[in-house]
């Protein structure tokens, strides 16, 4: 969570400053719970697919956090080699296939990659991550209803942050009706959790992989959570009229770190001096993954031609 | 060791060659196992290598093709068939924002999407606008993917092998009308090279590019002209409309010095126009006169018989371009008679009604 949290502000900080992250980002501050959680309880050669807010859910589950910074700078080292951009990061030695900008876009692909796990029979499972608004694009109903048809090992985990960019859910779905028991009613067993107790989360999910890697096919997990910069880019934009100040001081009460933090120290599992420590160590790595990103070489053009070779 | 079969056994002859070969082959697609097998493509597949190899799916285009890339992730090598290309048009998203850009938005590092969709085009017989369209320009104007359409039994075969095997995904369109020709195809494991065109008549007089359906009406056309009136055309069947043969194209241009192209669709911003543009930039000193395309007109597909009747191009209509191009009077009469059959059906064989 720490990771998550300092790499994301770290962003922040530098973003407007050196202008050497020059792509759409998209920060998941305030979101780190559920990211961290699935981190812990998926095991590396399951697979993971992600939304364009896919920072947290990289680092989480491993992803190899100076190539991301790398990433995001353009540099050939980067882990999509200067390709992708913030958008578009990948680690598949962490089982990190892809994320991508289209809402729901990956969705049929991880339960695609669970249709594979399936055909080749292993035990693994792949985990989707989405948010609120792709449960309104029809290819979500499609993917559910298939991995539920074939009952693949699939982890759909819904975070909903409550907005599409500055769309609110109330003007997008109905305020009665849930988006756990939309998918209740597709057949798929789905609950929901606070998405800002790591705990909570980390137990829910740990549950549901349990439950898939039994076969039992797939999951739906709609964590409740809010992310605290603006839909894209560095800054806050509370001022702009699409949320209250009140509602996002509210959330910012319900930090998912510091409750964290809190319990652990309670309950004499850390002391206060390990996490000064712990926090300084992450910075450090982090600063030195900027360091890394700004020496690196950018790609050239010519490296790569979208042809692969002709057979024949 | 060839065998004489139709170009539906064929796709059906390769589509178990393929699943023979490498058990990460799988088959899936609305209708795949019925009793009439898509057209006969796909029938006897289920039977041979069973349910999770082979499977019907949901009416779900969009979504069963983005669980086609993501299983393609891991190693699969998905076939998808439509019984109509119209019914993909639901999943251009998959197929644009993720198949055709997956490779090259991850630097090469998130692997290739080794996927094959199977469209197939109607004409006649009432198809209409939401059963014939023929919108091979709009997925070869897509950088990432390759878009193949055979003509004979013998390619169908050739290339759908090399399609399924090759990294890249690959839009494999059949055309209706094509299914029942037949001709000697080698048994086994036989690939024919993707990104290579069929040279099938040869001429100094004009070339002729053609593609999928327009190639038989080309034929007949041809070889009525070098019969009657020893005109020879070259007759270059694409077979592969992204990567286009341009190699091929060119040294027949800077032979005849005069080009016609046929398209089976639309002629504006058509696949015929950047031939003719293409041709016009690398050819232009050989012209001995302007390039001819004939597609079809922009304007919906009409559906009835009496609607359809001037709307496709046979192959008078290409003798009589031809003639035009060479400045001569040709009797194309005995041509128009030798077709013989109503205009909306390929032959006999079409019983309807689709």
């Amino acid at each position: 969570m720490l990771l998550i949290r300092f790499c994301e502000e770290s962003i922040a900080a530098r973003y407007h400053t050196g202008k050497k992250m020059r792509c759409p980002t998209h920060l998941c501050t305030g979101q780190e719970a559920v990211p961290a959680a699935a981190g812990q309880a998926l095991r590396s050669d399951d697979f993971v697919v992600s939304t364009h807010r896919a920072h947290g859910h990289y680092l989480g589950k491993g992803g190899d956090l100076n190539k991301m910074i790398a990433e995001i700078y353009g540099k050939k080292s980067g882990c999509s080699g200067g390709w992708g951009g913030s958008m578009h990061l990948v680690d598949r030695s962490v089982g990190f296939i892809g994320s991508t900008a289209i809402v729901a876009g990956t969705i049929p692909v991880g339960v695609g990659l669970g249709l594979s796990i399936k055909l080749k029979n292993t035990d693994q499972i792949s985990c989707v991550f989405l948010g609120d608004a792709a449960t309104e694009e029809g290819v979500f109903y499609e993917s559910v209803n298939f991995a539920v048809l074939k009952k693949l090992p699939v982890l759909f985990i819904c975070e909903n942050n409550l907005y599409s960019v500055y769309s609110p859910l109330k003007v997008r779905q109905p305020e009665d009706r849930s988006i756990t028991s939309m998918v209740q009613g597709l057949g798929c067993p789905a609950i929901n959790g606070n998405g800002n107790d790591a705990i909570e989360s980390y137990e829910k999910i740990l549950k549901a992989v349990t439950s898939i890697r039994n076969g039992n096919g797939p999951v739906f997990l709609e964590f409740a959570t809010y992310r605290w910069r603006e839909h894209c880019g560095p800054d806050f934009d509370n001022h702009i009229g699409y949320r209250t100040e009140e509602e996002f001081e509210a959330w910012k009460m319900k930090d998912p770190i510091e409750a964290f933090e809190q319990k652990i120290l309670l309950d004499n599992i850390i002391d206060k001096r390990m996490i000064e420590e712990l926090k300084a160590g992450t910075q450090a790595k982090i600063d030195n993954a900027f360091k890394l990103a700004d020496l690196a070489e950018f790609p050239d053009f010519c490296d790569q031609t979208w042809f692969s070779e002709v057979n024949g | 060791m060839s065998c004489n079969m139709t170009f539906s056994q064929a796709v059906n002859d390769a589509l178990a060659t393929a699943m023979q070969i490498d058990e990460n082959v799988i088959c899936y697609g609305l209708g795949i196992p019925d009793p009439k097998g898509v057209f006969g493509t796909s029938l006897g597949l289920q039977e041979k290598f069973g349910h999770d190899r082979v499977f019907d799916m949901p009416c779900s285009e969009n979504g069963m093709t983005g669980i086609a890339i993501g299983a393609s992730l891991n190693g699969i090598r998905p076939v998808m068939t439509h019984q109509r290309l119209d019914f993909f048009l639901l999943a251009i998203d998959q197929l644009i924002n993720n198949a055709a850009n997956w490779k090259y938005m991850f630097g090469g590092n998130s692997g290739n999407v080794p996927i094959t969709i199977r469209l197939i085009i109607g004409r006649g017989w009432g198809q209409g606008p939401t059963h014939s369209q023929s919108l091979h320009s709009w997925f070869a104007h897509v950088p990432g993917l390759k878009v193949v359409s055979p003509t004979t039994a013998r390619d169908a075969k050739g290339l759908l092998l090399s399609s399924i095997f090759d990294d890249d995904p690959v839009i494999f369109l059949e055309h209706r009308w094509l299914h029942n020709h037949t001709e000697e195809v080698p048994e086994g494991d036989f690939r024919l090279p993707l990104g290579k065109a069929s040279l099938l008549r040869r001429g100094n007089d004009v070339s002729v590019i053609s593609m999928s359906y327009m190639s038989v009406e080309a034929i007949h056309a041809i070889d009525y002209l070098q019969d009657k009136c020893n005109i020879n055309c070259d007759l270059i069947d694409l077979r592969s409309i992204n990567p286009i043969d341009w190699e091929t194209i060119f040294d027949s241009v800077r032979k005849t010095g005069r080009l016609l192209v046929l398209d089976t669709g639309w002629e504006t911003l058509s696949v015929a126009g950047e031939i003719v543009a293409r041709c016009a930039i690398e050819c232009f000193d050989s012209m001995k006169c302007p390039p001819v395309r004939m597609a079809l007109p922009d304007c919906p597909t009409p559906t009835s018989w009496a609607l359809t009747k001037n709307y496709y191009k046979e192959a008078v209509d290409i003798g009589q371009t031809i003639a035009k191009m060479l400045k001569i009077e040709i009797n194309l009469e005995p041509l128009k008679q030798m077709r013989g059959t109503n205009h909306d059906v390929p032959g006999d064989w079409f019983k309807g009604p689709f």
